[in-house]
């Protein structure tokens, strides 16, 4: 089944939900436990629609787009191209990924004798996923340390929200029944280890940090001490923001993930690089230079509650390999959820289907 | 910064420098060639659009086509738009108004704070302003905190009054500063995303109970195509007076820098180019340009370094390289001076033709310089001064002193021996300079 049409049920799924809650909704609050069977039940379209709602700004523009450039021509020409690829051009998709995918795509028009623009709309969303999927199984879960405390290590540009995403893990992992504490890394800086200190007063989880201007190698290797002593399920490291090209600050990183490995040595187990919306071409670089330092095991992609559509990602996973595991959609402590491409895609197609 | 649109558009001019004729056929690789090195830099796919229609209707036109050498001056079109691009002419902050008021506002995450620091601070320092910061970001955890934190690092007072109403917090740090006799008010805002509406409103509120002279938008220099959006949405709700550019100390291209004049008229007034809290500078367009297409930008350096040099200090060091009598104490006070100026790298890559020398990549390691410092430092003043009584035991203990062997002492004392006989060389007339 193509993703198309895959994405086609997933709409149609979602309606009849809708439905359900909205007569649940009229009933008597005494029928709450049945509306938690729904909820539960529907516990995969409803990731669809937390997609939804944080993306409805970013598609608008990208969807209406394409939806006025597929009324506004009858025949696949030149222009159709051209306007097609400022579109994608607009949602950050890399432009090497784009120029790839626009010489595959012509190729498919003029093989299959395609003129329809209406027929291309399926064959631009299937394209899109093979990108990104590229024929692999995509694991984008959390790997748990089974014998001992599980180590995450929190990496990024600056500003992209590291600190914030921390608060919003540490909470899920609590909400598991894990045993969390957070590490102040950050200790560059000003008021980074106390914004760290805070999300965890907020979310009520422990917290390791020293003062600001200390090694953030000593911080970590205190913290971990701290970890094992104390029996702590998940240790979550913040790390100050450092630009890809700064050498120095890159090796800091580099001792950090020494200093880890030397009491686990299969640690960090996973290593996010954080990665703003926003960013453009830049993203590229970033997960080519972050990945020759550390082993990277996923990108949480931040700030998509805003109008920035953050295709850099599809870029990323094809030129560097790296999944998405994580998005950000907001400032409270719920707003971040596992990422899924379909619906992802899915999210940014809506009004198409 | 913008090291590799530099390249890869100097990479695209070179071709044509020497061409006789211009055709379409002839420049059609090289427009594809100067669009995707534009559309991978992140300028606005608009801008890029208008940049190379201009471009391509001025290179086929009559004074190219009738110009002798074509190609030399298809280069000077380039630099000319993109010199447009970037804005013509510098514009200045306003030092108008008593405080003068200035508002920084953006996203999460773009650098607000911090850049709010390096501005008092530069105020201070090129201005001699008495600069006030006020913390109005109530929302984001211990922002208030870095705030604080910043202003004790530069010896800046901080107006705060906790998680109170912005709005309030800043008409009051206002008649404060009025009280108090400070010139500038400088006002930090939380982030935001520019279709939140309630707190743009919150925003718009501020700017009509203060009145600001400045209201300055502070963007991610990384930030893709989505930058139109923001700044336009910024825009609407409120009248920006110019926009920040932060972080372009990264490898970015920095493409925002060439679409925001363009589309929106709001000038870049500065650009953060640091971590450092004096990693701030003016922007000017023309030296970008220049910067960009890999002509270098001496002005600017010579501007950095007579403002970081104590001229009176200089002249003496001089003086005594000349008769010899240059010692240890006073290239300790050079050193100190040259680590003012920032990062080597960043000075390096203002001289003309860096590229080409291969000087771009040079990583200095800022512990070299501190190694350094700490050999000289452990010497005792008599030693200093008189560098050939070092012998044997004082380098042992010289070495304990910083932690370093007597090797590293060694290799320093060398290389001070060496450029004093450079100096005596120089100074007799008889040296050529090796550049």
């Amino acid at each position: 089944m193509g993703l198309f049409s895959k994405i086609k049920n997933m709409f149609s799924k979602e309606t009849e939900e809708k439905k359900e809650i909205e007569i649940n909704q009229e009933e008597d609050t005494s029928m709450v436990e049945e509306k938690q069977e729904v909820k539960k039940k529907s516990a995969e379209e409803k990731s669809v629609k937390v997609y939804e709602k944080g993306l409805t700004k970013s598609r608008k523009g990208f969807v209406s787009n394409l939806i006025s450039l597929t009324s506004r021509y009858s025949k696949i020409t030149d222009a159709y191209f051209d306007e097609l690829e400022e579109i994608l051009i607009m949602a950050d998709i890399g432009v090497n990924t784009i120029m790839k995918f626009m010489d595959r795509l012509r190729e498919r028009v003029r093989k299959e004798k395609i003129e329809d623009p209406n027929l291309l709309k399926e064959i631009i969303v299937d394209e899109l996923f093979i990108i990104y999927v590229d024929e692999e199984v995509l694991e984008s879960k959390i790997h748990f340390n089974t014998t001992g405390p599980t180590i995450l290590l929190l990496v990024g540009v600056n500003g992209v929200g590291k600190t914030t995403t921390i608060g919003k893990l540490a909470w899920q992992m609590k909400e598991n029944g894990k045993k969390v504490l957070l590490v102040a890394g950050d200790t560059f800086r000003a008021g980074a280890v106390e914004q760290l200190k805070e999300w965890s007063e907020k979310i009520g989880v422990d917290f390791f940090g020293k003062e600001e201007g200390s090694d953030p190698a000593s911080v970590v290797y205190d913290g971990i001490v701290k970890a094992k002593e104390e029996n702590y399920d998940v240790v979550l490291i913040d790390t100050a923001g450092r630009l890809q090209n700064k050498v120095n600050l890159m090796k800091e990183l580099e001792k950090i993930n020494r200093v880890i490995a030397s009491f686990i040595p299969e640690a960090p187990h996973e290593t996010l690089l954080v990665i703003d919306a926003t960013t453009g071409q830049n993203g590229i670089s970033q997960a080519k230079s972050f990945q020759e330092i550390t082993n990277i095991t996923g990108i949480v992609l931040t700030k998509l509650d805003g109008t920035a559509k953050g295709g850099i990602v599809l870029a990323i996973k094809e030129e560097v390999n790296i999944p998405v595991k994580y998005i950000g959609l907001g400032e409270a402590k719920e707003d971040l959820q596992p990422f899924d491409i379909e619906a992802y895609i899915y999210g940014l197609f809506k009004d198409m289907m | 910064m913008f090291e590799s649109l530099g390249d890869r558009l100097q990479n695209a001019l070179h071709k044509i420098k020497g061409y006789g004729k211009i055709t379409e056929d002839n420049i059609s690789d090289m427009m594809r060639e100067i669009r995707l090195a534009l559309l991978e830099a992140d300028v606005n796919y608009q801008v890029v659009k208008e940049f190379t229609n201009t471009v391509k209707e001025k290179a086929l036109g009559e004074e190219v086509q009738k110009s002798i050498k074509p190609g030399d001056l298809f280069v000077k079109i380039v630099k000319d738009e993109l010199t447009e691009l970037l804005g013509g002419e510098s514009s200045p902050l306003s030092m108008n108004g008593n405080p003068a008021t200035l508002m920084l506002v953006g996203l999460q995450g773009s650098g607000k704070t911090t850049t709010i620091g390096k501005l008092a601070n530069f105020l201070r320092k090129k201005h001699g302003k008495k600069p006030l910061l006020v913390a109005c970001d109530v929302y984001r955890p211990a922002a208030i905190d870095q705030l604080k934190q910043l202003g004790k690092q530069l010896g800046i007072e901080v107006y705060e009054e906790g998680k109170k109403d912005p709005v309030e917090i800043s008409k009051k740090a206002i008649s404060y500063a009025k009280e108090n006799g400070y010139d500038y008010v400088l006002i930090d805002t939380a982030g935001r995303l520019h279709i939140d509406e309630e707190l743009m409103d919150e925003l718009k509120n501020i700017e009509k109970a203060i009145n600001p002279q400045e209201v300055l938008l502070v963007i991610d220099s990384m930030m893709g195509q989505d930058a139109i959006n923001v700044i336009t949405g910024f825009h609407e709700s409120l009248s920006l007076t110019g926009v920040i550019l932060t972080k372009l100390d990264g490898d970015t291209r920095g493409g925002v820098a060439l679409s925001v004049r363009h589309l929106t008229n709001v000038p870049i007034k500065f650009i953060g180019t640091s971590e450092k809290l004096d990693g701030l500078d003016s922007f000017d367009p023309e030296r970008m340009a220049g910067r960009i297409l890999g002509m270098g930008d001496i002005v600017s350096l010579v501007e950095k370094a007579t403002e970081v040099i104590d001229e009176e200090e200089a002249m003496s060091a001089a003086k005594k390289m000349q008769s010899g009598k240059y010692d240890l104490e006073d290239f300790l006070k050079q050193m100190k001076q040259i680590k003012k100026l920032g990062p080597l790298e960043n000075l390096i890559k203002m001289l003309p033709g860096a590229k080409k020398m291969g000087l771009t990549n040079v990583n200095i390691d800022p512990k070299q310089i501190a190694h350094v410092e700490a050999i000289v430092l452990s010497m005792t003043p008599k030693e200093r001064k008189n560098p050939d009584i070092i012998k044997a035991s004082r380098k042992t203990r010289i070495a304990k002193g910083c932690g370093l062997s007597v090797q590293e002492v060694n290799q320093l004392l060398m290389q001070f021996d060496q450029m004093k006989k450079m100096m005596k060389q120089m100074s007799s007339g008889n040296f050529k300079m090796p550049f």
